[in-house]
């Protein structure tokens, strides 16, 4: 809501000085977004006459002005080209100082002598743009300072006022505001109901009472529409973001300004029988004053004529009855239309207008004859014409007073605080709230402007607001509050991002929704989640897997020469459901890519392979306490068919690790291989408690093995079985050879393991561990054709 | 005794000349072992007289030890000498860098996260999360925005279907807590939310952090005691805190929270626009409409809810300029956060 100052200390007078008003505003929920002076500063400038004009014999462009400012009369040079005789300027005398610290001083221009300036409106920061010199009204008093003329010590004001204040979108609203604040009174300006004058009045029907409870139009004949409409008047609509269009439209949004109350004026010769205030018929089209061609839906109420519809009701009038020049009689509306039914209304036509922004939140229903009122007055003192009566009609689906009762207890109950009884009478009085005493409290019945106000909270609130939440006191909240269960099983997120910062890897933050190109080269087969309506279209659908974002991250700063990279994401995946939201599922990726190490005197640079990321998977599930985790061979859409796996516990696969399929990789434009790896965290979140076993006192005996298989035994598969064949004792395995090349048969590779083996009780004896390690070679002999290994 | 004395010169130049422990060690086998001089000169005490017996023999043996004893000094020597020596040759430059992984970072906006989890949790607030693709239900309606509500349109929503869409606060998450738990009630909820909405200062997702307590007693005077010490705590100054009667539908009475401005201290700078305040939070008393669709008896419970962005505070604390950087994810950005 813009407004100007003055036009609001008209209204309630003795109001805080600039400044503390707008701290008085936003401190009561007016939040004030800006403030700002209406004129640049500057000094010097009177209402001026140009007496004479001529050529100048010099320049074709300049002319030579005799200037009055009501003492004397003076030599201009001015360019302008609407200068003209009798014209009244803005004039800048010798020793004015302009915005830009521009002053004026005797000049010669193509030699002739010039004292001062004639200015347009851009010149005196009244406006951005302007054509030629600000022509002021015939009857401006020459002589006079134009600051105090044009009302230019004044500032504008722009408050964001949440939905709920619909009161607040008017001088009217927000002078009841500052007078309840101060503890003022409301000087609405003085003018008096006009009486009828001619008989002319025009048939309204309502077919739609529950959308439109009370219709109030009136007859203006003989209007003439050429006269334009007072400075004073448009100024006040130009400071307050209105555009001036033509005398009878500037009222009726003056009035809209001033009292808060949406109206309308038709032309009445285009008004065909009388006015049907009706819901549309589906199909039903109307041309709108911005020259848009709408097709109505049944659900959009209209002004109709006996014939077609004139405009959408609250929203917006129609090209066809506007006023124009050409027309002679009016017929002026001032309706109410019930906010919940006008709702949304505008916005399915993609409008949005000062009228269906106020009628949306809500117009005072008593307002309609007032406004109708001082638009007549206006428009009468204006343009002229003769008024017909007014005519209204109304139904019992007009909003009932609300009646609310706040009790006592409940304020402070809510607030912490008793407010005085005193204090809370006084202030739902001033907020226009009629307050009767009960037994519990108070019962208070809410005035017609006032839309929000509709539950005991509501009242409390406004208490709460007058008086001032910064006086409400402050206190520590009491700990009568169970403190919430920590299972130490449960693994926290943050334990495991700061394991993973501590193995290189930088978090990062990507968005949910991604491009369905690289969606689709991750997993083509998956069906997505989509947005209807995406921001752009490489933003439109829900990632499926977090390795889109951590692919685009990794190219991003590929490019911009980073050598490795390494990086991290905690966050959804979405697929869809076949009823309800979609699954999303809590997922944490990993990529790395590059050097193993950063660049360093002490290491060759290595670039990583698909063990180092393994690795970093199996720190994971270890920190996790997950034991029961397989790596499985598996092919995955995105990944090298023979560098990937899927993480297992039991049968459930959790996760994948592998190489970025070479395919993908050239597709992203990507130099080195890629790793990745991703596993749900619902897998991870919680493992076993740890549990104490007893250590044994005896010695550990190791003896190490090595075989030579076929090269597609799987080592897991392998150190299985023998870990199994060697029973009980064994404590301890570990592969600690992978051997294949020179040497040994082509078609095999070496593998060679330690076997520790340990009692609890006792030594073991020498035939104990041969006979395991026995075992151990013949199941590696008889499942895997193994061959012992000197 | 001329032998003695001759024995003790010839000795002394020796060992002056044993220049490592091997010398050393042959001329102390040969002076002082079983087979060695002084050995043999004590033996030659047989041939003297009995009475000159005892003198003579101290007199060998207080030789022989004080050459011991120049012997072991003279070991120590060497033995400190070639340990030197070692240690010299083992020198190495500690100034160049050490080896092995380096650290990777927390994003930010997580760490951020985790600083107001983390004084939550420490006041007793457990931490929830939620689905971020939600109902039209939970994301609205249950929080007393019913469709066309004009509270609609401060939310730029994404749809992925008619009653579908993706969070626009975390909110929801509350809602699905008060159906499921029994009050009281005690939570926060931090998480990722969406607007359709992309420009220099609005980012299509962002984070949330959203607290709700539901007791007996929770009372605004409470409220303004949590959120005035979050942010003092926060910002690790005491600051001073206002609060401002605003509107959310979800909250009755409601309120908008400004800290001074933690740039200028309060005299106004571009981050503050000049008013010396900057706007941190929303919050309010839980409206009574918001329990009774969550089915929580109003009249014995109240509640307070407060929400904040993270980005916001994320670059208040640490001065980021420019809200797009967080998710770009430059690691040359992120970097700055180790």
């Amino acid at each position: 809501m813009k407004f100007n100052e003055l036009w609001l200390r008209e209204w309630v007078q003795h109001a805080p000085d600039t400044a503390a008003l707008s701290t008085q505003l936003t401190m009561a929920g007016l939040e004030v977004d800006s403030l700002s002076p209406v004129a640049a500063k500057f000094t010097g400038v009177v209402v001026g006459e140009i007496i004479e004009i001529a050529p100048h014999p010099d320049a074709d462009k300049l002319r030579v002005c005799l200037v009055s400012d009501g003492e004397q009369t003076v030599q201009v040079v001015c360019g302008a080209a609407n200068a003209r005789q009798g014209l009244k300027i803005p004039f800048a005398q010798i020793g004015a100082q302009l915005p830009g610290d521009f002053s004026i001083k005797k000049a010669k221009l193509r030699g002739v002598e010039s004292y001062g300036m004639l200015c347009a409106a851009v010149e005196l920061g009244l406006s951005d743009q302007s054509d030629g010199l600000l022509e002021l009204p015939q009857d401006a008093p020459v002589g006079t300072d134009i600051r105090s003329f044009l009302q230019l010590d004044d500032n504008e004001f722009d408050i964001g006022l949440t939905p709920n204040r619909a009161d607040c979108l008017s001088i009217i609203g927000l002078a009841r505001e500052v007078a309840t604040l101060n503890r003022l009174e409301v000087n609405a300006p003085a003018y008096s109901p006009i009486p009828a004058a001619i008989d002319a009045t025009l048939p309204v029907q309502i077919d739609a009472a529950a959308q439109c409870p009370r219709y109030v139009g009136r007859i203006i004949r003989n209007v003439d529409v050429s006269k334009p409409a007072p400075q004073w008047l448009t100024e006040r609509l130009r400071r307050s973001g209105v555009r001036s269009i033509d005398a009878v439209v500037d009222v009726t949004n003056y009035v809209m300004l001033e009292l808060g109350q949406p109206m309308h004026a038709f032309d009445l010769e285009k008004i065909d029988g009388g006015i049907r205030v009706r819901l549309a018929t589906a199909g039903e089209t109307l041309q709108t004053l911005t020259n848009q061609e709408l097709k109505l839906n049944a659900e959009t109420l209209v002004i109709a004529d006996h014939h077609k519809a004139l405009a959408i009701a609250g929203i917006m009038g129609g090209q066809h009855s506007a006023v124009s020049e050409t027309t002679r009689h009016i017929f002026l509306e001032s309706a109410f239309f019930t906010p919940s039914l006008l709702a949304g209304r505008a916005r399915s036509y993609g409008l949005h207008t000062e009228s269906s922004h106020r009628f949306e939140r809500g117009v005072d229903y008593q307002l309609q004859v007032r406004a109708i009122e001082r638009a007549t007055q206006l428009i009468l003192s204006i343009v002229g014409g003769q008024a017909g009566p007014v005519a209204e009609v109304e139904s019992d689906q007009l909003p009932t007073p609300v009646i609310i009762n706040l009790r006592r207890h409940a304020i402070s109950r809510l607030l912490g605080f008793d407010i005085p009884d005193n204090d809370v009478e006084t202030i739902l009085q001033r907020l226009g709230l009629d307050v009767k005493s009960v037994s519990d409290g108070w019962s208070a019945e809410v005035p017609s402007w006032r839309f929000d106000l509709s539950i005991e909270a509501d009242l409390i609130e406004e208490l709460a607001r007058v008086y001032g939440y910064n006086r409400l006191p402050v206190r520590s909240i009491s700990s009568d509050l169970p403190l919430p269960a920590k299972p130490e099983r449960q693994l926290h997120t943050t334990a495991v991002r700061r394991s993973l910062v501590a193995r290189g890897y930088q978090e990062v933050i990507t968005y949910s929704f991604v491009d369905p190109k690289i969606q689709a080269l991750l997993a083509p087969q998956q069906a997505v989640v989509e947005l209807i309506n995406p921001i752009s279209n490489d933003l439109s659908v829900m990632r499926t897997t977090l390795w889109a974002g951590l692919l685009q991250t990794a190219q991003y700063n590929l490019n911009r020469q980073q050598p490795r990279v390494r990086l991290f994401e905690t966050g959804l995946s979405f697929s869809p459901a076949k009823e309800g939201i979609p699954e999303q599922q809590k997922m944490l990726a990993l990529l790395a890519t590059g050097s193993r190490f950063t660049e360093s005197w002490s290491a060759k640079s290595e670039q990583i392979d698909f063990y180092d990321v393994k690795g970093d998977v199996e720190a994971l599930l270890k920190l996790a306490r997950i034991d029961e985790v397989s790596f499985a061979p598996a092919s995955h859409p995105a990944l090298h068919p023979g560098q990937s796996a899927a993480i297992r516990v039991g049968e459930n696969t959790i996760g994948w690790v592998g190489a970025l399929h070479p395919h993908i990789q050239a597709k992203l434009d990507l130099s080195m291989p890629v790793y990745l790896a991703e596993v749900q965290w619902s897998a991870i979140a919680s493992g076993e408690l740890s549990r104490f076993a007893e250590l044994s006192k005896f010695p550990e005996v190791r003896r190490d093995v090595a075989v030579l298989v076929e090269r597609d035994v799987l080592a897991a598969t392998l150190l299985d079985a023998a870990r199994h064949a060697a029973g009980e004792l064994l404590r301890d395995l570990t592969l600690f050879d992978v051997y294949q090349g020179k040497g040994i048969d082509p078609q095999r590779k070496s593998l060679a393991f330690g076997l520790t083996f340990q009692h609890t009780s006792r030594t073991l004896t020498e035939d104990e561990i041969n006979a395991a390690v026995e075992s151990v070679v013949n199941v590696l002999k008889t499942r895997f054709a193994a061959e012992l290994r000197n | 005794m001329d032998n003695l004395e001759q024995l003790a010169i010839a000795a002394r130049q020796a060992l002056a000349a044993a220049q490592d422990i091997t010398a050393l060690e042959e001329l102390r086998v040969q002076y002082l072992g079983k087979k060695g001089n002084f050995t043999e000169l004590l033996k030659g005490l047989g041939q003297l007289p009995p009475e000159q017996r005892p003198a003579a023999g101290a007199e060998i043996n207080k030789v022989k030890e004080l050459l011991q004893a120049e012997i072991t000094a003279r070991r120590e020597t060497l033995e400190g000498a070639a340990v030197t020596a070692r240690l010299a040759a083992e020198t190495i430059d500690v100034t160049l860098p050490g080896r092995g992984q380096q650290l990777g970072g927390l994003h930010p906006i997580n760490q951020t996260i985790e600083r107001i989890s983390s004084f939550f949790e420490s006041i007793g607030f457990d931490t929830v999360e939620g689905p971020e693709i939600e109902t039209d239900y939970y994301n609205f309606e249950a929080l007393n925005i019913p469709a066309h509500h004009p509270a609609r349109a401060m939310h730029d929503t994404f749809y992925v279907s008619n009653n579908q869409v993706l969070r626009t606060h975390t909110s929801p998450v509350q809602v699905r807590v008060m159906e499921n738990r029994e009050p009281p009630l005690k939570i926060i909820c931090p998480g990722r939310v969406y607007r359709c909405d992309s420009d220099l200062t609005h980012s299509p997702m962002f984070h949330q952090v959203e607290g709700l307590l539901i007791s007996e007693h929770a009372t605004f005077a409470e409220l303004r005691g949590v959120i005035q010490e979050f942010l003092q705590v926060f910002f690790e100054r005491d600051s001073e805190v206002r609060f401002r009667p605003s509107y959310f539908p979800f909250t009755e009475p409601s309120a908008e929270v400004d800290i001074q401005c933690v740039i200028c201290g309060g005299s106004g700078c571009r981050v503050c626009k000049q008013t010396g305040w900057l706007e941190v939070l929303g919050c309010g008393m839980v409206h009574p409409r918001v329990l009774e669709l969550s089915k929580i008896d109003g009249e014995r419970f109240r509640g307070f809810a407060f929400g904040f962005g993270v980005e916001r505070l994320a670059m208040l604390r640490y001065g980021v300029n420019d809200l797009r950087l967080f998710f770009e994810n430059d690691l040359r950005f992120l970097a700055q956060f180790h």
